[in-house]
């Protein structure tokens, strides 16, 4: 489908996005309008991992899905699709979020950068080497989401972003076992490498910090 | 071959590749979102349409009618499988003895009742949700504790008889001078793998191929196959990469069936990944026990009767969570009694969950072994010791093939700083915060069944493994190449290793902790045979090469391995199977848990401070990915101490928890260091390699452990699990 194939109106967005947003209560009366939601893909432009793309989505698809589903990059893993587990981190502008809680026309502009923007298996990320070192996976499941919360969390000590552990929130966060385990415990391992990813991210910060 | 003696040298005795620490083969997939697992097959199934589950609302009843018009009518509708379209369908063997699709009748809460498929993700959410569903809905049986006093002996089962009494139990615990007699509870627990269950499911002409999430290709196809009625031989499964299973992906589930139905329906592949909410009820759980221990002992502290009796609920004919299993191995004690009744609920499906039987029971035992030894006045550490039996305990004339439990306590013990250990409950306080010590022993089961593999020798010098073992982050891709890397006689980086293929040999799978020494076991079979097959080639005389180095040499003759196929692939196939080796002697493996807890005087929140266990598992084949599995099981054990439970709704009959925001598991602020040590054994009965499994051991007697320890910081005792703070905050001192 090509731009010039769109045939947007305010009405059709609204549906589609209604039927996202609260899918268990709202249920739009279908019939007529069915066509209208069929052809409600917008224009999109962002950045992943350093590539431009333009691409036409469904208002309801989230970030998770355009990455999973319409690019392939399926490096992201879905876990929940609630916001619930973490496998599904990616750092967009600099911050890690649960890209399965964001709509991907929220990100129009954006720079997004997923696991595999982060190495390549010749050519590995600092702390994807640290991770194998340490053997901090099992299953792998959770393992991209770990490791962009791991490359997220130290740049997050680094600029000073208060923790709930932290004594005083005004001052600069250490780089602890106890900061790190708090910051990380978004990202659920069910295999429970945990120690294992601790080690790992205690050993790159260490090196870098 | 056949492993019926016990085992002699062999090549893997070298130790130059098995035993050392090796990273992951597959990690530099795994790590950079490389590895593609059963949703992700874009490059098999590029055109695959959006499977979307249905769950039914009520737990028990008959659907009254289904009305699609307006689904059908949503926009990128291509079809909506229900009862009344999908054909007849069977059951598996063994387990589910649910149907993977309800109609008419509803048999638990949130059963498929119907699959929409679409051209996208998003168009089969929004139709499902104009899909409209009209019960009948009947009183169901949901609460396991009012079946207490009615509930019957559980029938005979794959785990031995319900019941057995040995000498005079009663006699014996009546005139016991110290006496214990106490009830535990253990909640329903969700496996809560990180991916749900997922398929993609192609056909090409009438071959099916299915990328599923399973923990075992063999029964996987084969149970497809009785669902589905398609003949076995048109099916392939292939899953080489697994996101979790501890138990719920040893048996299909609804994504595999629904999936393979609707893409020979809609004439396109389908993909079904099951949306994280269905799955605690959709699926299957750990069954909740309620289990009576009774010891009695002298005051020398030996055990003279021990009983144990387990309640446990299920479908009909479904799975036993026979918590009195580990009861039966683990302690003497001549006057016995263990005893399994079984309630039927009308609750989702319970099935095997990491450690069936022995984490539910060391839940229970190793909670009473602490409470003995406190009457006793006993270190809980010697009482133990005290107990410990070289033989079978229900059957005496059956050794075990090894068996260091009290190895594993000595040196836990002094490792983990246990002379420490207040030996009166609530007596350390430090920043108030309560600080104590728990211990328990681990027991599971090690066995192996029969296995097979390929082991293929290119010119180039690449050995490559092919079977349809699976390897669900047990390191399996690892240490199968391990095995041929010192069988062979070259290194790790030297083999190549394909699995979860149904194309390829067929293994037992993953479960059970049974996978490594079977899977192992098949590839030193096949190993066997190649080197053989090289020797012959290289014209040596069989049995006399030795393989280093990437050479074979011979007497004064040394030639390079790739010679041998320097005129074409060497291949060589075979199957391991078992004699009555594991039926002569008790396999098992063994451990030691140590844990340290604090807990806050004011609040009653526990931290587990240090946790440490001493395993004692046969030849670790990897210890790197060994001590991950362990650290996996006591990982899940904390969770199962202070948090995990599916809480039912014992009125609509469903676990009201089903996500996993509300099902709580660890995470990385639970978690301490944990320390894992490995007693240096090898165990010739198990296998030729000499090893046992470790991916259950880690979970048997830690929640006990943790349990003992807020004990210790306390001194209140909960035998309600989880350890959730409302049960012993009333009883903390006033502050």
């Amino acid at each position: 489908m090509k731009p010039s194939d769109i045939k947007v109106s305010r009405r059709t967005v609204l549906i589609g996005t209604a039927a996202t947003a609260a899918i268990a209560s709202v249920r739009p009366s279908l019939g007529a309008t069915g066509d209208e939601v069929a052809a409600a893909r917008m224009p999109l432009s962002l950045s992943i991992n350093r590539r431009s793309y333009d691409v036409e989505v469904d208002p309801r698809t989230t970030l998770l899905d355009l990455l999973r589903e319409n690019l392939k990059l399926t490096g992201t893993k879905k876990g929940c699709d609630h916001g619930q587990c973490g496998a599904c981190t990616v750092i967009v502008n600099g911050r890690r979020i649960n890209s399965c809680l964001s709509l991907a026309l929220m990100h129009q502009g954006d720079e997004c950068t997923t696991i595999e923007g982060l190495g390549e298996p010749d050519q590995l990320h600092e702390v994807q080497s640290a991770f194998i070192k340490h053997d901090a996976f099992q299953c792998g499941y959770c393992t991209p989401g770990q490791i962009c919360s791991s490359v997220a969390v130290m740049d997050e000590i680094k600029r000073g972003v208060p923790s709930h552990v932290m004594a005083d929130v005004a001052a600069q966060p250490g780089f602890t076992e106890t900061e790190v385990r708090e910051r990380m415990s978004g990202n659920i391992c069910r295999c429970g490498a945990y120690s294992n990813i601790l080690d790992a991210i205690m050993d790159v910060g260490g090196a870098t910090s | 071959m056949r492993f019926d003696t016990p085992a002699t040298t062999n090549p893997i005795d070298q130790l130059r590749v098995i035993g050392k620490p090796h990273d992951r083969i597959d990690g530099p997939l795994k790590t950079t979102g490389n590895a593609t697992y059963a949703y992700e097959q874009h490059a098999a199934a590029p055109n695959a349409a959006y499977g979307f589950i249905l769950g039914a609302g009520i737990a028990k009843g008959t659907i009254k009618s289904i009305d699609l018009d307006e689904a059908r009518r949503a926009p990128g509708t291509l079809e909506i499988i229900t009862y009344e379209n999908a054909g007849p369908l069977g059951f598996a063997p063994f387990i589910p003895r649910t149907a993977a699709l309800a109609g008419p009748r509803v048999t638990h809460y949130h059963q498929a009742i119907a699959l929409v498929v679409a051209e996208t993700f998003e168009q089969a959410r929004d139709a499902a949700s104009h899909i409209r569903i009209t019960y009948s809905e009947e009183a169901g049986r949901y609460d396991l504790a009012a079946q207490y006093d009615t509930a019957p002996i559980a029938p005979d089962y794959i785990l031995g008889p319900s019941e057995m009494r040995i000498n005079d139990f009663d006699g014996a615990f009546a005139s016991a001078p110290f006496q214990l007699d106490e009830t535990y509870t253990t909640p329903p627990e969700s496996h809560a793998m990180m991916e749900p269950q997922a398929t993609t499911a192609v056909w090409e002409g009438d071959q099916l191929i299915c990328w599923t999430s399973t923990q075992g290709i063999a029964v996987a196809l084969g149970d497809l196959a009785a669902v589905t009625g398609i003949p076995p031989e048109n099916i392939r499964v292939v899953s080489p990469f697994i996101g979790g299973g501890f138990g719920s992906k040893s048996f299909n589930h609804a994504d595999i069936s629904l999936a393979a139905i609707a893409a020979r329906m809609v004439g396109r592949p389908v993909k079904v990944a099951m949306q994280r909410p269905l799955v605690i009820n959709n699926t299957t759980h750990r069954p909740a026990t309620i289990q009576r221990i009774k010891l009695g002992a002298n005051a020398d502290g030996k055990i003279t009767a021990i009983g144990h009796e387990a309640l446990f609920g299920n479908v009909e004919n479904g799975w036993q969570e026979s918590a009195i299993v580990p009861t039966r191995h683990l302690y003497a004690g001549a006057n016995r009694m263990t005893l399994a009744r079984m309630a039927t609920l009308d609750l989702p499906e319970g099935s095997t969950m990491r450690a069936p039987c022995e984490a539910a029971g060391m839940m229970a035992l190793e909670i009473a072994m602490d409470e003995m030894a406190e009457k006793l006045g006993m270190d809980p550490v010697e009482f133990r010791i005290v107990n410990d039996t070289q033989v079978s305990p229900d059957h005496p004339e059956r050794p075990f093939s090894l068996r260091k439990l009290n190895e594993c306590f000595r040196l836990g013990a002094d490792r983990f700083g246990w002379q420490d250990r207040p030996s009166r409950p609530r007596a350390v306080q430090e920043d108030g915060w309560y600080i104590g010590m728990g211990t328990a022993a681990a027991i599971r089961g090690a066995l192996a069944f029969p296995s097979a593999a390929r082991v293929r020798l290119a010119s180039d010098g690449i050995v490559t493994v092919e079977c349809d073992m699976t390897d669900i982050g047990t390191g399996t891709y690892t240490v199968l190449a391990q095995t041929a890397a010192e069988m062979m006689g070259v290194d790790i980086d030297q083999v190549a290793v394909s699995l979860g293929d149904s194309n390829l040999p067929a293994t037992a799978g993953s479960g059970g902790q049974y996978g490594c020494a079977s899977s192992t076991g098949a590839v030193y079979a096949a190993c066997v045979k190649l080197r053989e097959l090289v020797a012959e080639t290289l014209g040596f005389p069989g049995g006399e090469a030795i393989f280093e180095g990437g050479m074979v040499r011979h007497g004064e003759t040394s030639l390079p391995l790739a010679i041998a196929a320097a005129n074409g692939e060497l291949a060589a196939e075979d199957l391991m199977e078992y004699g009555d080796l594991f039926q002569t002697f008790d396999q098992q493996t063994f451990g030691a848990h140590f844990v340290k807890v604090a807990v806050n005087s004011a609040t009653a929140e526990v931290r587990v401070r240090s946790m440490l266990m001493v395993c004692a598992a046969g030849r670790i084949l990897n210890p790197k990915t060994a001590r991950s599995q362990v650290i996996g099981g006591m990982t899940m054990g904390l969770g199962g101490a202070l948090m995990e439970e599916l809480v039912v709704d014992k009125n609509r009959g469903f676990f009201v928890n089903h996500d996993l925001a509300s099902y709580e598991v660890p995470v990385h602020a639970d978690i301490p260091h944990q320390e894992v040590v490995f007693l240096d054994e090898v165990d010739p009965y198990t296998s030729p390699l000499k090893a046992k499994g470790v991916g259950e051991l880690g979970i048997s007697g830690v929640a006990a452990a943790i349990a003992n320890a807020i004990y210790n910081a306390t001194g209140v005792r909960v035998r309600q699990y989880p350890m959730t703070l409302e049960k012993y905050l009333s009883e903390l001192p006033q502050i």
